[in-house]
C-alpha cells in the first residue's frame, strides 16, 4: 500500500464516475456518477493525508468532502423532485433551458 | 486504549461473546411468549424458542416469482450478523473484544446498516407487501435516527471521547443515566426502531400481510426474526456502557453487572411491547422531529454546559 | 503485508462496485452497488489510519443510498430490468473522456515526485480532530453549518409543492393546518 497505488484506485474511481456522470440520461443516475467521482476524491484525500502529511489540520478537507457530497445529494434531490413534478420526467435532456 | 482501564480480551473470547449474545435473545424470545400466553390467558410458551425455531427449520423454503435472491439473501444474512458487530465493542466490566477510540461511531454505523438491510429485505421478494412494510421502515428510520444520532452525542460529551471504555470510566462516580434521562429514553427508543420492535413494528404488521416478513419462509425467516432479536439484545446491552455505568456495582465482579443490567433493559423493553401501540410511520415522522429531536439536542446543550463549567 | 492484500481487494471490489452502477439494469442493485463501492473505500479509509472519517463515510453513505434507492424506484419512469433499454447519450465521448481523466490522473501519481511525509500520525487522531474543527479549524465548520441550513431551506423550497397557504389558508389563520397527511402532533 503506497501513495501510488491509493492514486491509482482513486482515479479509477473517478473515472468511472466521470463516465457515469456524462453518460447517463436519468438525473439520479447523473448523482451516482457525481457521488463516484467525490468517492475518488475522498480516496485520494485519505491518502494523501496519511503518506504525506499526516496532521489532523489535513482531516479537516475530508471533513468538507464529506460536507460537499451532502449538499450534492440534497440539492440534487431536491432538483429531481422538481424536475419530475413541473415536466413528469427525469432526463437530463428534457431540463436543458440553460444550455447555451 | 489503556488510560480507559480497558483488556482487550483475546479473539477466542469472541466466541463466548457471540454465544452470550444469542442466549439472551433466547431469553428475549421466551420472555415474548410466556408474556404472550400469560394474556392470553394460558399458561407455557417457555418452549417457545425451540419449537418455532424447529417448525422453521422444517419448513419448504418458499421463492417468488422474478425475486431479486441476492439482495434478499443480504438483506436476511445481514440482519442476523449485525448484532455481533455491535457486542464487540461492548465491554464486559474490564474485559473488551474491541476498544477502538470510535466506538460510539462504530454502533451508529451498524445501526444505519438496518436501513439497507430491512429496505433490501422488502425489496428481494417483489411483492407489494414486502416492498410496502420496507417503506415503512425506511419512513420510521428518517424519524427515529436522528434523534438517536443525538442521544448517542451526549455520552460522548460528557466523556470527551467516543470510545466506549472512556465512557464506561467517565461514569465512575455518576451514571450518565442520572443527568442526561432524555438522551436514555430516546436512545432506548431508537433501540426499538432499529430493532424493528414493538412501537416500529408496522414494517411488519398484519395489515400488509406481514409486510417484510410476507414472503420469508423457512431459514430465511429465522434469521431475519433471529436478526430483530438480536438486534435488540445488542442494543440493550450497548446502554449499559453508555448510560448505565457498565460493570460498576457492588458485590458481583463486572461482568456479571453488565449481564444483570443488559437483562433489565431488555425485560423492560419486552415488557412495553404489550403496552405501547404501533406508531404509524406517517405520525411518527412529526414526533421525532418535532418532539424527540428538540429534547434530545436540549439535553446535549446541559450536557455541554455542564460539562464546560467543569461540574 | 496482509493490509496491503486487503487494500487491492478492496480496490478491487470498490471500483467493480462503481462499474456495475452503470451496468446492472436493477435499480436496488445499481444503487447499493454505489453503497458497496462507498463501504469499500470507507474500510479504506480505515486502513490508512483514520478511524473516523473511514467510520463516517460508511455511514453517511449507507443511509445516503437507502434514501436513494426510493428516488431511483420513485422516478425512473420505466422499470429497465422488464424493458431492456439504453439510457445513456453520447456513450463514446463519455467514455473517451473517463479514459482520458484516468490515463491522466493515474500518469500524475505515477510520474509525479512526490514529497517525503513530514509530521507523524497524532498519537489519539480522533481527538485531535476534533480539537482541530472546535479551535484552530473553527472558521470552515462555522461556515459548513450556515451552508447545511441553506441546504435545508433551499432543498425545502424547490421540492415542497405546498406552501404555507395552501396549508393555513388565505389569512394564515386555519388551525390545525389542511395536511394530506396530518402529523402525530396535530399541528
Amino acid at each position: 500500500m503506497t501513495l501510488e497505488a491509493v492514486l491509482v484506485v482513486a482515479a479509477a474511481l473517478f473515472a468511472v464516475g466521470l463516465y457515469g456522470a456524462l453518460s447517463q440520461q436519468v438525473v439520479v443516475m447523473v448523482m451516482m456518477g457525481l457521488e463516484l467521482m467525490i468517492n475518488g476524491v475522498l480516496l485520494a484525500a485519505a491518502g494523501f493525508w496519511l503518506f504525506l502529511a499526516p496532521d489532523p489540520t489535513g482531516q479537516v478537507l475530508l471533513l468538507v468532502v464529506l460536507a460537499a457530497m451532502t449538499v450534492e445529494m440534497a440539492m440534487g434531490f431536491a432538483v429531481a423532485t422538481l424536475l419530475h413534478r413541473r415536466r413528469q420526467t427525469d432526463m437530463t435532456d428534457m431540463a436543458e433551458e440553460l444550455s447555451g | 486504549m489503556p488510560e480507559s482501564g480497558m483488556v482487550i480480551a483475546a479473539v477466542g473470547w469472541a466466541g463466548v461473546a457471540g454465544i452470550l449474545l444469542c442466549a439472551l435473545a433466547y431469553v428475549a424470545v421466551t420472555l415474548d411468549a410466556v408474556l404472550s400466553a400469560r394474556q392470553l390467558g394460558v399458561r407455557g410458551g417457555w418452549t417457545a424458542p425451540l419449537s418455532r425455531a424447529a417448525r422453521l427449520l422444517r419448513q419448504r423454503q418458499r421463492t417468488t416469482v422474478a425475486a431479486d435472491t441476492l439482495l434478499w439473501r443480504v438483506g436476511g444474512a445481514g440482519m442476523f450478523i449485525g448484532a455481533f458487530l455491535i457486542v464487540a465493542v461492548i465491554p464486559m466490566g474490564r474485559w473488551v473484544l474491541a476498544d477502538p477510540d470510535v466506538g460510539i461511531v462504530w454502533f451508529n454505523v451498524v445501526d444505519v446498516m438496518v436501513w439497507a438491510l430491512v429496505w433490501l429485505t422488502g425489496w428481494g421478494a417483489n411483492s407489494t407487501h414486502s416492498l410496502v412494510g420496507g417503506y415503512r421502515f425506511l419512513a420510521h428510520g428518517l424519524a427515529y435516527e436522528l434523534p438517536l444520532m443525538f442521544a448517542l452525542v451526549a455520552p460522548a460529551i460528557a466523556a470527551g471521547s467516543l470510545g466506549v471504555g472512556d465512557v464506561v470510566a467517565a461514569q465512575d462516580g455518576l451514571w450518565f443515566v442520572v443527568w442526561m434521562p432524555v438522551a436514555f429514553l430516546v436512545y432506548l427508543v431508537g433501540v426499538t426502531g432499529f430493532s424493528v420492535w414493538g412501537p416500529f413494528a408496522p414494517a411488519l404488521a398484519a395489515d400488509i400481510a406481514g409486510g417484510v416478513l410476507a414472503e420469508l419462509s423457512a431459514v430465511d425467516r429465522l434469521v431475519f426474526q433471529a436478526g430483530r432479536y438480536l438486534f435488540l439484545v445488542a442494543g440493550a446491552a450497548f446502554s449499559v456502557p453508555l448510560f448505565l455505568g457498565g460493570g460498576s456495582g457492588p458485590v458481583l465482579p463486572g461482568w456479571a453487572w453488565v449481564l444483570v443490567k443488559t437483562v433489565a433493559v431488555l425485560a423492560v423493553l419486552v415488557w412495553l411491547r404489550r403496552k405501547v401501540p404501533l406508531v404509524r410511520p406517517d405520525r411518527f415522522m412529526e414526533i421525532g422531529w418535532m418532539v424527540l429531536l428538540p429534547a434530545v439536542v436540549v439535553q446535549d446543550l446541559l450536557v455541554s454546559l455542564i460539562v464546560v463549567s467543569g461540574g | 503485508m496482509l493490509t496491503g492484500v486487503a487494500f487491492w481487494v478492496l480496490a478491487v471490489v470498490a471500483v467493480a462496485a462503481g462499474v456495475a452502477v452503470f451496468v446492472v439494469d436493477s435499480m436496488a442493485r445499481a444503487t447499493y452497488a454505489l453503497a458497496l463501492s462507498f463501504i469499500a473505500v470507507g474500510v479504506q479509509i480505515l486502513l490508512l489510519e483514520q478511524g473516523y472519517l473511514g467510520l463516517i463515510t460508511i455511514l453517511m453513505m449507507v443511509m445516503e443510498m437507502a434514501v436513494m434507492a426510493i428516488y431511483m424506484v420513485m422516478f425512473m419512469g420505466m422499470n429497465p430490468a422488464l424493458m431492456p433499454m439504453d439510457m445513456t447519450h453520447g456513450k463514446k465521448t463519455a467514455i473517451g473522456a473517463s479514459v482520458g481523466a484516468f490515463v491522466l490522473l493515474a500518469s500524475g501519481a505515477l510520474l509525479i515526485p512526490w514529497p517525503q511525509r513530514r509530521g507523524a500520525v497524532p498519537e489519539d487522531l480522533t481527538r485531535a480532530l476534533g480539537l482541530e474543527i472546535m479551535g484552530e479549524k473553527m472558521l470552515v465548520m462555522a461556515v459548513l453549518g450556515p451552508v447545511m441550513v441553506a441546504t435545508i431551506v433551499a432543498g425545502v423550497v424547490l421540492a415542497a409543492h405546498r406552501s404555507r397557504y395552501d396549508r393555513f389558508g388565505d389569512d394564515l389563520r386555519r388551525r390545525p393546518a389542511d395536511d394530506p397527511q396530518p402529523g402525530g402532533v396535530g399541528r
